[in-house]
Parts: C-alpha cells; structure tokens; sequence
C-alpha cells in the first residue's frame, strides 16, 4: 500500500511520498499526464476574514464575475467523467456561496470524494449537518492560533476562533472527520505545542501545520510572518516529538517553510503534473498562485475548450511541464525530476523570471541573499499586518498589533 | 478521543472503513483506491479482497476462515496476514470498528 497523492506535503517529517508512479505505471508521464486524481475548486474568493497570508491572489476575482450554480455543477460532472476522483471545495470561503450544500449534493451525485475546506465563521449546525446529508466527506477547518487573541487578530475578525471552536465540535458531533489546518507564522508559532494538543481536544483525525508560503498576500506580508531560523527548528522539534506521542491519535502532515530550506519544495508535484484548480471565475490554474505570473494565459472552462483539452494542450500547462523547459543549474542536476526545479511562481516573484530556478534552492545564485533577507525580516520585528481585501489590503492600525 | 480512533485489530474484531475512507473501483485507471483525506491509496489485490469484507459486522475471524477456505490455505497463517494489514491501516487512521449497536 502506497500514498499516491501528497500534495507536497511530509508526514512526521519525513520525505514526501510520491507513488504516483502506481497509478501511471501503464503509461510514462512524460508522454501522457494523466488526468489529476484531486482538484481543488476555488469556489469563490469573498470571505469574513482577512489573513495576511490568503493564497487567494492580490487580484481577486469579484462576486460578479463566479461561475454559476450551472456552470460549477457542469464542471464537477465532467471532472469526475474523465477520471478525477476528489474534489477540495475552497475559496475564499467555499461557505459564501448559498448553493454550496447543492454542490456537495453534486459532486456526491457523480461519485466524487469531496473535501470542504472552511474558514467554518460562516457555518450553522444546520449547515453542516445539511452538507453531511449532500455526502460529504471531510472537513478541514483553518485556525489562526489556539486563543482568540492572536487568532482573532490574524485573521481580522472578532470571535472568529470562538466559532472555529464552536464548528469543528459540530463537525465531529456529526461524525464527519475533521482536520485541523494551523497556517504557522513568525506570530503564532509559539503557540504550536497549544495548537496541537487543541487538535487533540477537538478529536481531530489530523493536523496540518503549514508555514507560510510566500506568494501574494504573504508575500505582501513577509516582513510581518516569516519566521527566525531558530522558530523553525524548534517547530520541527515539536512536530516531531508529538508525531510520534500521538501516532494512531492525529496524524499530522507538516508542510516546511522552504526560504530556509536546502532544496525547493516539488510544488505541486510538479506544474501541471498532478493537480490543477479552478478559479472563481472558471479559470483552470497550474496552482493557485499561478495568476501571479504574468505573461501567462490561463484557459478558462468557460472556453470552447474541455478541461482535459486544457490540462493536456493549454500554453500555460505545457511551458513548464516536465523539463525540458529547464535552464542551468537545474538542466543538468540530479534532482531536477526529484523537485522540478521548485516553485515557478516562486521563481517569478523573487527574480521576476517564473523560468528560473527555484530561489530557494541552494544552487539558484539568489539563494543566499532570500536567506539573508529571510533572516534580517525575521529579526526586524515590523509586526504590522496589511489585511487581505478586495480594496488592495488594509494595514493594521498601530492599536490592534500591539495586542 | 473518541471510540473508534486507535484501534486494536483482534480476531474479534468487526473492523469497517470509517466515512473519510472509501474504497472505489477507478474506471479511468482500471485499479481500486482508498480515497481520504488529502491521499489517494492504492491497495494491492489481496488487500481490495480483505476490505470488502470489512463490513462492521464480520469478525476478523471470520474472514480468516473464508479466506482459508478459498484459497485452502492454512487459517492461522493468514489470520495473522489479515490481522498485521489491517492493524497497518487502522493505525494509519484508515480502518475503525464498528459500534456496539451495528445498524
């Protein structure tokens, strides 16, 4: 038995397990990318809260310009015809939509495996147990910190974490599987030894701790998130220590911050070799940052074209796919189909060249001044957030960041 | 902690996927897979066997004598197969037991 879907991400610390293969064996991927097994649907990008670090882009999609009920239900059905299996619904907050209890109903109704993940500010018990009854499967519930002091100002709304709280008990009441999701910071990392025993006490199957990735927002944001290296080491520590203490009790996946890291994270698995989402307005994204590189078309499903169509044939998939596209040093290295050469959004926001190696990789020439600039942001302790909204983010007044 | 999480596969046990686990037939790969969360598992023919008869309501040792008598194999060694599997996926989260009042 062997994971064949990571998503990046290591378990207690340990190498990403990939075997992919398994499933491709009958064909090599270089030939035929097989279609993803999971696709994450970024229903829509409103949401209650306000985090520093959103993955959402800076440029958000307005509530105007959102496929329709119609048009989300059209792509579900076609995305289980040609062979995906799991359906993340995210956003923004996925529970900002009205029709999203008829879109899990949907997606149950071809057979997909569907995941809400929920910010859960917006969720009643009626709610949930409504969206228990459409079939789904699972629900990943994000916190800001394991208290509402920090949690509520992180992400910029009050009682938010008494209501996160309030929703994953509901969750397991109903006895929907729960994960916990700890996006982690330079703010909030000394709470992780607290985050993960409040998993345990929300009878979490699993924990995701998830340092920041920094592309729009949190890239807006570094000076405020990233962590000193010796934040990082002790995390791993803990991390460690608890995945064994709690093995058969949670589970947790733990995804590391890669500006201090010795080799690029293989983001995405790839681009455009395992996973793909869908943009609130129907755009089909290598991952979900991938709008951030400019100069890149991304086909929308609202095109003549089928979404197979576009994950085999579009520009935007194929510029980077594989590696042939590679320059040095990744062209002749070693790993470059162990990592793919990193991040090419990364790459794009740190060197304005999205064909670039991977800063974070020690062989890029800009490894060692992101490592500096990591470490001297660190140290700097400018704490102020600018908030993530759809006016371009708003700072944080000097009396909230001193709570 | 809920009943159900960290279980200890016995032959008395009456083992089932719990709701984020689901065993499905990939028409597209032509292969079976354990959907959960964030994972796609792909079990090996012999495991596919075993989990569909992990239905809550029969014994470990149940499907050991099923299993025996199919393949008229030696029913101590494959209990101890059946077990030593499904102990690996239970402490991976993947398996639960079924409740006292089996519906």
């Amino acid at each position: 038995m062997s994971d064949i879907l990571a998503e990046g991400k290591t378990t207690g610390g340990g190498a990403p397990s990939d075997g992919l293969a398994i499933l491709e064996s009958q064909r090599s991927t270089a030939e035929t990318f097989g279609i993803p097994l999971a696709v994450l649907a970024e229903l829509t990008h409103r949401c209650p809260l306000q985090c520093p670090y959103c993955s959402n882009p800076l440029d958000l999609d307005r509530g105007g310009s959102e496929l329709t009920t119609e048009e989300w239900k059209k792509v579900l059905s076609e995305l289980a015809e040609i062979g995906v299996l799991q359906i993340h619904f995210s956003g923004g907050e996925p529970t900002a939509r009205k029709d999203i209890v008829e879109l899990v109903q949907h997606a149950t109704d071809v057979g997909l495996y569907s995941n809400l993940i929920t910010s859960a500010v917006l969720l009643t018990k009626e709610k949930l147990s409504a969206l228990a009854d459409a079939g789904l499967c699972h629900v990943q519930i994000s916190f800001q910190g394991n208290e509402p002091v920090v949690a509520d100002r992180v992400a910029g709304l009050k009682n938010s974490h008494e209501k996160k709280i309030e929703a994953a008990k509901w969750t397991r009441e109903l006895d929907l599987p729960l994960t916990v999701n700890a996006v982690m910071h330079r703010q909030n990392l000394h709470q992780l030894a607290d985050i993960i025993q409040m998993a345990v006490d929300l009878d979490a199957d699993r924990l995701e701790v998830a340092n920041v990735q920094y592309y729009g927002w949190a890239l807006k944001n570094r000076a405020a998130l990233m962590p000193t290296i010796e934040q990082i080491d002790e995390t791993s520590r803990i991390v460690e220590e608890a995945s064994v203490r709690l093995k058969g009790i949670l589970a947790i996946d733990y995804v590391v911050p890669d500006y201090y890291a010795l080799r690029p994270k293989k983001c995405m698995g790839g681009w455009g070799r395992q996973f793909f989402n869908i943009s609130p307005a129907g755009k089909v994204l290598p991952c979900h940052a991938a709008e951030s590189i400019t100069g890149l078309e991304f086909e929308s499903v609202r095109s003549n074209h089928s979404i197979a169509w576009i994950w085999q044939n579009s520009e935007a998939f194929n510029r980077y796919r594989g590696t042939g596209w590679m320059p040095e040093p990744c062209k002749s290295c070693e790993f470059k189909e162990v990592d793919f050469g990193g991040c090419r959004c990364q790459a794009f926001a740190l060197t304005g060249d999205a064909g670039n190696t991977d800063p974070a990789c020690t062989l890029s020439p800009m490894h060692e001044q992101i490592f500096k600039q990591a470490e001297r942001e660190a140290a700097a302790h400018q704490d102020r957030f600018l908030y993530r909204n759809f006016a371009g983010g708003t700072l944080e007044t000097e009396g909230e960041h001193g709570a | 902690m809920a009943a159900g999480r960290n279980i200890s596969v016995s032959e008395a046990s009456r083992p089932k996927l719990p709701r984020h686990a689901r065993l499905k037939f990939d028409e597209t790969r032509k292969v079976w897979v354990i959907l959960a969360p964030e994972r796609v598992l792909a079990p090996d023919e012999i495991a596919v066997e075993v989990l569909q008869l992990c239905d809550g309501v029969r014994s470990v040792g149940d499907m050991a004598d099923q299993l025996a008598a199919k393949y008229a194999a030696p029913r101590e060694a494959i209990l101890t197969d059946v077990i030593g599997m499904l102990q690996d996926l239970a402490d991976k989260g993947f398996l639960t037991e079924a409740r006292e009042k089996t519906p």
